[in-house]
């Protein structure tokens, strides 16, 4: 298959279309149909895309399996996967079936929701795989639409506010980044990002409004696309928007939220930020780990006094991500590894956190901690899921949140000890907040009348958490698994980074003895 | 054989916690417990057919990043050896004890089934404390680490009804992350110095890791120095030294056996089987190494104080061990690393025997823990009271004072007090005496209150008092020869001489005439910057000269060996200038008596205060009413922690959350930058969908008119 990247990445966009177009009506059964073609679809995505893991060849540092076409306006369609984002999508494809089958109780215009989900999943493996600036500027912005009509729609009671929230603070970060964009291709001539990569831009200090630019144009791009990723991630002190969206989600939409599309930061902070602006990333490592930093400890005191539990794990996201940041501008393997690996893994890991509130939520209908208590004992399969990725979600090594957090200190110890350090009490904090929230909701005895009906997880309930059971110990146990896939395309990234920079210094050297 | 011991214990879990239900709760347990038998018995094989020459079995890889590389893997040296038989031999009798002890424990309901989760957790405990004793670098290590930590958590929070034993769950939990927070730290700078986190190569650049520099934090400092007191502070949290042992006592909450082996026996010694692993790095590291001596000993006297008063039994017996930690981490920090394994070996024996002892008696008693309930059980539970006897009489370090002839616990914490003496720190020699004086008080208060007198608190309870099953009685049984016997039979390779104890750990010995000269020749070796140690050898030298100078040339006559080869050759590093054995064995008379006058003071106070004059304890407590109350509180350590840790924590969150992200980031924000949230929010106010789907059209019409300007703007460039 030539083209598996665009079979893959449109399969679940002709199956929104089939339903959109040929499914009528709202009975019963024709929104059991929805779901089916919805969990057939996504199924099929994930196996065809097993394909691309297998067909990927981790010795090769570039761009693989490249689809390259003209498309309308003069416009290029290029597609391919490195070892940065090969894993990123198939982190999509894998999540995407969990979260039809977390969706099966939805009653509420059930095609449409469906359509939104199959229609978010084709914008977001674009996104993994666009190698071209306005391919990627499409899918990448698209991809707020869906997600802000499922919180919209789907959400809770202040569901409008949350989207619009979610949306305002995602879009006005990105038109920074168009504008860069412009900026991009005006310099380069060229929106092809393989090429763009090797493009060097200007990174002359220069002075603007008066303001010397210490790297100059490099940095100012920089700062444009920081103002989207950093938003996405997103980053201390531009997070406010999550726990919003979070708490007013449905449960599907929070765990696309966290699992996938908060990757989207991250990964274009690798795509884009370091490689083709490495003299502004140079400029700005020292904020962006401060501010990772701040954001560990901040959003995990602050997750530490929450009393609703979609908004604790938001906090405690936004805190996991702070990680993330901190490993990429380490800018060395261990710091990126670790990025690219917590990401995933807290791909597997938020999305279990929030299909557990999910699982309450829907038999109690509140995510209030104060409604819970001592469910242990009726539920001994659910405290035995939940504890086991509480104990992930604090980082315990033999989980794969041990990796990532451990990674990406490690990389940022030789760079910065006081960030690490700061960091690093975020373990203690997460251990915290963690605990107490399961304490509050697991532990105790069942005295609440209203809890004395409880149930136990349904076997649809228990076949959504097997797969993640098994990702989160495999890759705490087995992370080469990982490691080896991105290992190649780290290591040129960082080669090339340290390369650019270190002609960049030679340049000024150059330059100021002349 | 080392692959079986080690995931014995996790089959064992996986099939008794997952497999009750098809199996049946009693086979589900019985799996577990033969599962750790079997790993019992290999560890004694393993034990005694070890030829002291250090193997490495790889079992799989693990993390690799760029440079790090890291293997799932066992080392087994003489370190590991010790700890396999001490982890497996405890963890087996606790298995078999808890047939006995959690049978029909009045904690669960009708028809719970809480036994099989008990037993999951006990073998994976031991898993994951293998895991930790085996380990090959310092991230399976530290998995290990982690993992002990765990199944602590699980078993302090097992009745995880009581709201008391949930906080104690979590207390444990949390402090030993801020240890392990240190930890981390510590593997972080290992790695970024040697570019390695495997013991090998970690050992090998010792030498080279004293010379460097490392910039940490605010300052320049020697790079050992940090790395040494960062794993120290992890090896704090889990043992529980001053500072951090604040969730020791409290992780009590958890089922007695569970006490007996985690929070006594085993996992609580993982500090002191880390700073003994890292003795090849310790040994170049004086300042680190002089403030865990300071730490150890300041613990040792701390715990003992606090365990004067307690009146909970289990409480008594946990600040005990707190305390006998504090000797472990002495032995350590002065560089007799040997004497710290032997202390944590036949600690290990009676204090488990003390702990299941006291089951026994809860047991007996109908689960009351307060010694003040009890009273005459002498008659009752005389098996249990003869096994307590043996824990006391070990413990207090009953034996043939300048004789090899004792109790395990006299050999043993002897050993680390000459020690102590002879690595030149009178403050820890002296605070260890005294602890050791207090330590008989209490253990033989404990015996007067629970075993002598008249029987106090509830009548019906006394009446009933009966003795334990079999399946107690005999883990009881076992563990008393232990207390009796393990120091007398193994003091030769712990603290004999060197070329006894050089052989027992493979590290390499080198014939030397005499004492002064290899104190001459360290104090020439100035490539470790250190020359304390060869000066306090030639203090004692002329202590020997009116003290033990007799005993010395007998030595003398004999050959005399000294510690040689390279850090990481054995399963000890001792440098050549390391003259701590020799110092002690020649230690003055009075210093080898003093344990024992101590021990005999502290027992006839305690038979003074609690069998001859029975009012006077309460008269005492009441004239010095502060100092009682402050003993009895424990120095107030959880009550200062509260005021300035815990509340101000919650404060801060508090106020980063309605002040930081509600009033500043998102007035910030929503008011100025985005004062069009609320206005479209005003807008849509009514909710309807309807509107959603608008918007939703507009953005698509939008996004493709930005996209399409860019285009062609783009292109007319």
């Amino acid at each position: 298959m030539d083209n598996i990247l665009s079979i893959v990445t449109f399969i679940p966009a002709i199956a929104a279309g089939i339903l959109a177009l040929f499914l009528h009506g709202d009975d019963a059964a024709a929104q059991r149909n929805a779901k089916w073609i919805a969990l057939l679809a996504t199924t099929v995505t994930f196996l065809v895309s097993i394909g691309i893991y297998t067909g990927f060849d981790p010795s090769n540092p570039g761009f693989q399996m490249v689809e390259e076409g003209e498309w309308l306006m003069g416009l290029k369609y290029k597609m391919g996967v490195d070892g940065i984002s090969v894993l990123f999508v198939l982190l999509t494809t894998f999540i995407m079936p969990l979260t039809i089958l977390a969706s099966w109780n939805v009653t509420d215009r059930v095609k449409e929701y469906m359509v939104a989900f199959l229609l978010l999943e084709t914008l977001m493996l674009g996104v993994f795989m666009a190698l071209d600036l306005v391919l990627f500027y499409l899918f990448f912005e698209a991809g707020l639409i869906p997600m802000f009509l499922i919180i919209g729609i789907w959400g809770g009671k202040d569901r409008v506010y949350a989207s619009f929230k979610f949306f305002l603070y995602t879009f006005l970060g990105s038109v920074l980044m168009l504008v860069a964009m412009v900026a991009m291709y005006a310099d380069a001539g060229t929106t092809d990002i393989e090429a763009l990569m090797t493009h060097q831009f200007s990174s002359e200090s220069f002075s603007v409004l008066g303001i010397y630019v210490v790297g100059g144009m490099q940095t100012l791009m920089f700062l444009a696309f920081f103002a989207s990723f950093a938003v996405k991630m997103p980053m201390w002190p531009v997070h406010t928007w999550l726990p919003d969206a979070h708490v007013q989600a449905p449960t599907a939409g929070s765990v696309v939220l966290a699992a996938i599309l908060l990757k989207m930061g991250g990964y274009g902070f690798l795509r884009f930020s370091l490689p083709m602006f490495p003299v502004g990333s140079a400029v700005m490592t020292d904020l962006v780990l401060w501010m990772s930093a701040i954001a560990v400890v901040y959003t995990s005191l602050v997750a530490l006094v929450q009393e609703d539990m979609k908004k604790l794990i938001a906090y405690s996201s936004v805190a996991h991500m702070g990680f993330v940041t901190m490993g990429i501008f380490a800018a060395n393997q261990q710091g990126i590894d670790g990025a690219i690996f917590q990401m995933l893994s807290h791909g597997f890991i938020s999305a279990a956190l929030f299909l557990c509130v999910g699982v309450i939520y829907d038999r109690m209908h509140t995510r209030d901690i104060e409604a819970y208590g001592g469910l242990v004992i009726r539920m001994p399969a659910y405290a035995l899921v939940f504890m086991l990725f509480t104990m992930a979600n604090v980082g315990l090594p033999g989980t794969s949140g041990f990796i990532g957090e451990f990674l990406t200190l490690m990389g940022a110890f030789q760079v910065n000890t006081w960030v690490t350090a700061v960091a690093a009490t975020g373990v203690i904090f997460s251990a915290g907040y963690a605990l107490w929230l399961y304490r509050r909701v697991v532990f105790g005895d069942l005295i609440k009348e209203s809890l004395k009906a409880m149930t136990d997880m349904s076997s649809r309930e228990r076949l959504i958490f097997a797969p993640l059971i098994v990702m989160t110990i495999l890759l705490g146990v087995y992370p080469s698994l990982v490691t080896d896939v991105i290992g190649q395309s780290t290591a040129a990234l960082i080669s090339n980074y340290d390369t650019a920079l270190a002609a960049a210094e030679a340049a000024t050297q150059t330059a100021a003895s002349h | 054989m080392e692959t079986t011991i080690l995931f014995a214990p996790l089959v064992g879990a996986l099939l008794c916690g997952f497999g009750w239900r098809f199996i049946g709760e009693k086979a589900a347990m019985w799996t577990a417990t033969g599962l750790l038998f079997l790993a019992c018995l290999l560890s004694w094989i393993v034990f005694f057919t070890f030829d002291g020459v250090t193997q490495q079995i790889e079992i799989m890889r693990w993390i690799e990043s760029g440079s790090l590389s890291t293997s799932w893997a066992i080392r087994l040296d003489r370190l590991t050896a010790i700890m396999l038989i001490v982890v497996t031999t405890v963890s087996a009798l606790v298995h078999l004890y808890s047939f006995g002890y959690m049978d029909h424990d009045p904690q669960w309901r009708e028809g719970e089934s809480y036994k099989p989760r008990f037993f999951a957790y006990l073998s994976f405990f031991t898993f994951a404390m293998l895991m930790l004793v085996t380990a090959d670098n310092l991230v399976q290590m530290f998995f290990g680490w982690e993992g002990v930590g765990v199944a602590s958590y699980l078993l302090i929070g097992f009745y995880y009804r009581k709201p008391s034993a949930n906080a104690a769950a979590m207390k444990a939990f949390i402090v030993n992350r801020v240890g392990d927070f240190g930890f981390a730290l510590g593997i972080f700078a290992i790695f970024f110095l040697t570019d390695s986190i495997n013991f090998s190569d970690i050992f090998a650049s010792a030498p080279a890791l004293a010379e460097e520099k490392l910039h940490f934090l605010w300052g320049e400092w020697t790079a050992i120095e940090v790395i040494c007191v960062l794993l120290f502070i992890g090896a704090m949290g889990k043992s529980a030294q001053l500072v951090l042992h604040t969730w020791l006592p409290d992780a009590m909450e958890g089922p007695t056996p569970v006490s007996a082996l985690i929070h006594a026996a085993t996992m609580v010694t993982a500090g002191v089987f880390l700073v003994c692993r890292m003795s090849p790095l310790m040994e170049f590291a004086p300042g680190a190494t002089g403030f865990i001596t300071f730490l150890g000993a300041s613990t040792a006297f701390f715990a003992a104080t606090v365990g004067l008063v307690q009146t909970d039994i289990k409480r008594v017996i946990a600040y005990s061990t707190c305390s006998q930690l504090g000797y472990m981490f002495v032995a350590a920090g002065v560089g007799m690393y040997s004497a710290a394994m032997f202390h944590l070996f036949t600690h290990a024996f009676f204090k488990a025997l003390l702990f299941l002892g006291a089951g026994s008696v809860i047991h007996a008693m109908h689960h009351e823990q307060e010694m003040t309930e009890y009273g005459g059980l002498r008659k009752k539970i005389p098996y249990t009271f003869w096994a307590m006897m043996i824990g006391t009489l070990a413990i207090t370090g009953v034996g043939i004072p300048l004789t090899t002839f004792g109790f395990a616990g006299f050999l043993s914490k002897d050993a680390i007090i000459e020690s102590a003496y002879a690595g030149g720190t009178g403050y820890a020699f002296w605070m260890l005496v005294i602890a050791a004086m207090f330590t008989s008080f209490y253990s033989w208060r404990l015996i007067f209150l629970t075993f002598f007198g008249e029987p106090r608190g509830d009548k019906n309870t006394h009446d009933h008092a009966h003795e334990s099953p079999m399946t107690m009685l005999v883990p009881l049984g076992v563990l008393s020869l232990g207390a009796v016997f393990a120091g007398m039979i193994w003091y030769g390779n712990f603290f004999g001489h060197a070329d006894k104890v050089g052989k027992f750990y493979g590290i390499p010995v080198a014939e030397a005439s005499e004492h002064a000269e290899a104190g001459d020749h360290a104090a020439a070796d100035a490539s470790h910057g250190e020359d304390s140690h060869a000066d306090e050898s030639h203090a004692d030298d002329s202590h020997a000269d009116d003290a033990a100078h007799g005993e010395k040339d007998a030595h003398a006559g004999d050959h005399h060996y000294v510690f040689a080869g390279e850090p990481g050759e054995g399963a000890l590093y001792m440098a050549p200038d390391n003259h701590v054995l020799d110092d002690a064995h020649a230690a003055p008379k009075w210093v080898k008596v003093s344990p024992f006058v101590a021990m005999l003071l502290g027992f006839v106070v305690a038979y003074w205060f609690y069998i001859v004059n029975t009012t006077l304890p309460a008269r005492l407590a009441a004239n010095q009413r502060p100092l009682y109350l402050f003993l009895l509180n424990k120095w107030y350590f959880d009550e200062v922690y509260d005021a300035i840790f815990v509340k101000p924590t919650v404060a801060l969150g508090r106020f980063l959350w309605k002040r930081g992200d509600g009033n500043t980031i998102d007035g910030f924000l929503n008011g100025v930058a985005m004062g069009v949230v609320p206005f479209f929010t005003r807008l849509a106010g009514k909710a309807q969908t309807g509107y959603i789907f608008t918007y939703a059209f507009w953005m698509v019409l939008g996004i493709a008119a930005l996209v399409t300007w860019m285009s062609i703007g783009g292109g007319a460039h």
